[in-house]
């Protein structure tokens, strides 16, 4: 087997709520493989927003350590993950976060200008990877003037234009109709089936969690025992 | 690369009602703020544009202006064929002795201001070539006639050709109106030196303005007069002499900067209060940038150029607003000679330049807390939000 892309030991994270301590992450342990397509499920405030968060890079953990593609997350500076971020991870957010007033052709081009790419090269990462979600037709369209599957497919072009590490998406169907969340899903399977992209997906929706080949089920902070891992 | 300026400038136009007017409060400042500086300028460039090289106003030592100076006539007769004096045509000295008065006029709005009269002779024109009648004709001796300055006749009661003021003693006709090219003379009414003498009793001089041959005897006249104990009289440099009137612009320059300082901070709560709301309004985005990659100084240098757009637009705003009053002519008491100077609002692209460096200035004291605040953003509770 090979090496894993994602490794988690011992991962706590603590919050503080007035005066009571609320452990929202209890020595969780976890790998993740290049080309696995992984589900975290769990109930509210089990935690799995809070891992996808650290393993992103946008928390920090209390305790343990997070090692994403050979680096440690642990010891990098705020202006150091931010730059780690912009090359390793790809966000999809439950609500698109789209910029509004950005065309979907600027909001999927926002990562590439971290980058030293030239125009010309920008222009055609973002092309391809609206070929990708099948929107080359709606690039100048802004957010408002598209519909909520499509502008969650501008979100994942803009997630994997610079060809990240790993995808990370959290709910990424949660405001999504059927019909729509059911493209986005086949989007984000295509790109893990054909490109073989790692993906990790948060969600509460078990016909989302049934694209994965890896679920994971979270209680109250540590996988539970039956749903600890498996691989479908 | 930073974040693009379009993402700044379409947020600015998404949310047009705030930005205008946060940028109509701010020109409206701009426009104070230059309005004032013309004034200064105007007021500091009629005394600059005043005098010609090599001409030195001669008065009565230990006195400050031509206002306050008096001396024996005789005394004119001695400094008129001192060496280094330049002749016209005519071989005649370039020495024009005058006498000065102020009199007490109500302008057409009624007030009074005082104004000054000069009794000059046909040599006051051939030292002040810029000084020309403009309409009617030169007054002629005995007959108590005027030359009224243009900007006089515009603001003062009865100054237009053919009226009459009653002035010492007398009644005095306006016979001409005369332009002095902006200068100091811009603000005199001119007539003969015999009548003014006569009509109030003084049989001196205020002053003699000679034109020298050149600098050197500019300078040696200057250190010849000074020398002579007999005479008692001093002899300076006319653009100087003039120059050092700009004093009576400190009042409006220290006004000006108060009223500047002050509508200033105000505009920096304005611009403050709407990029603060622009920031709240866009957690989400400014969360969004920074899990794309983009970092703190990033998000902050974005919302502090936005800020500085809105100023800047409110700058020029600021600009339009008050270019219209370039050209308007207004007075102000001369603190020397303590008559009225009249002058133009002196609009210059330095001056609309340093509106719009006074616009940068509020939109980057403005944006600075916002765009720190945006920069500071808890990342985790902005996107979980």
């Amino acid at each position: 087997m090979s090496e894993p892309l994602i490794e988690i030991s011992a991962l706590s994270k603590v919050f503080q709520r007035d005066s009571v301590e609320v452990r929202a992450l209890d020595r969780v342990d976890m790998q993740v493989f290049p080309g696995d397509f992984v589900c975290l499920m769990g109930p509210s405030g089990s935690g799995k927003s809070t891992l996808l968060n650290i393993i992103a890079g946008v928390d920090r953990p209390s305790e343990g350590s997070v090692i994403v593609a050979g680096e440690s997350l642990n010891e990098m500076s705020e202006d150091e993950l931010a730059a780690w971020r912009n090359h390793h991870v790809g966000f999809v957010f439950q609500h698109f976060n789209l910029i509004p007033v950005l065309t979907a052709f600027e909001n999927v081009e926002l990562p590439l200008l971290l980058t030293s790419l030239s125009k010309k090269e920008r222009r055609e990462h973002v092309t391809t990877a609206m070929e990708l979600v099948g929107l080359t037709d709606r690039m100048d369209h802004y957010p408002r003037q598209l519909s909520g599957g499509q502008e969650q497919r501008v979100a994942i072009a803009r997630a994997i234009v610079t060809d990240p590490t790993c995808v990370l998406a959290d709910e990424p169907t949660g405001d999504l109709d059927a019909h729509s969340a059911r493209e986005v899903l086949e989007v984000l399977k295509g790109l893990n089936e054909q490109f073989k992209k790692t993906i990790m997906m948060v969600t509460h929706d078990p016909h989302a969690a049934a694209y994965a080949s890896t679920r994971y089920q979270l209680e109250k902070g540590v996988f539970s025992k039956e749903g600890a891992r498996q691989t479908v | 690369m930073k974040i693009p300026l379009r993402y700044n400038l379409r947020s600015l136009l998404v949310r047009w009602v705030g930005t205008l007017m946060t940028a109509i409060g701010i020109g409206l400042t701009v426009a104070i703020f230059i309005v004032m500086n013309a004034l200064v300028n105007g007021l500091d460039s009629t005394f600059v544009q005043t005098g010609r090289e090599n001409q030195l106003v001669i008065i009565r030592q230990g006195s400050l202006a031509e206002t306050n100076s008096y001396f024996d006539r005789g005394l004119y007769e001695t400094v008129r064929l001192l060496d280094g004096i330049a002749h016209d045509k005519s071989g005649q000295p370039l020495a024009s002795g005058e006498i000065t008065v102020i009199i007490n006029h109500p302008r057409l709005t009624g007030e009074s201001a005082n104004v000054l009269i000069r009794g000059v002779s046909d040599m006051a024109f051939a030292v002040r070539p810029e000084v020309k009648i403009t309409s009617g004709r030169k007054f002629r001796d005995g007959l108590r006639e005027l030359v009224v300055s243009q900007s006089l006749a515009n603001r003062f009661q009865n100054m237009q050709i053919g009226k009459t003021i009653h002035i010492g003693r007398s009644d005095w006709r306006v016979v001409g109106l005369m332009e002095a090219g902006g200068t100091a003379y811009d603000s005199e009414i001119w007539a003969d030196y015999e009548d003014v003498a006569q009509e109030w009793d003084r049989p001196i001089y205020s002053s003699i303005l000679v034109r020298a041959n050149d600098a050197k005897a500019a300078e040696s006249l200057t250190k010849r007069i000074k020398d002579d104990q007999r005479i008692n009289l001093q002899a300076l440099d006319q653009k100087t002499y003039f120059k050092d009137q700009m004093v009576s612009s400190i009042g409006i320059k220290a006004l000006g900067l108060f009223i500047a300082v002050v509508m200033g901070i105000g505009s920096c709560f304005a611009a403050m209060n709407m990029m603060y709301s622009a920031v709240m309004g866009r957690m989400k985005e400014v969360g969004t940038l920074r899990a794309l990659g983009f970092k703190r100084r990033s998000i902050l240098s974005s919302f502090l150029v936005e800020s500085v757009i809105l100023a800047l637009a409110g700058g020029i705003l600021g600009c339009l607003m008050a270019l219209p009053l370039h050209g308007l002519s207004t007075g102000t008491a001369n603190f020397i000679s303590f008559s009225e100077v009249l002058f133009h609002f002196r609009i210059t692209p330095t001056i609309l330049l340093k509106g719009l460096a006074f616009a940068a200035i509020v939109g980057v004291l403005g944006g600075i807390l916002p765009a720190r605040r945006a920069a500071r953003i808890k990342l985790v509770e902005v996107l979980r939000d």
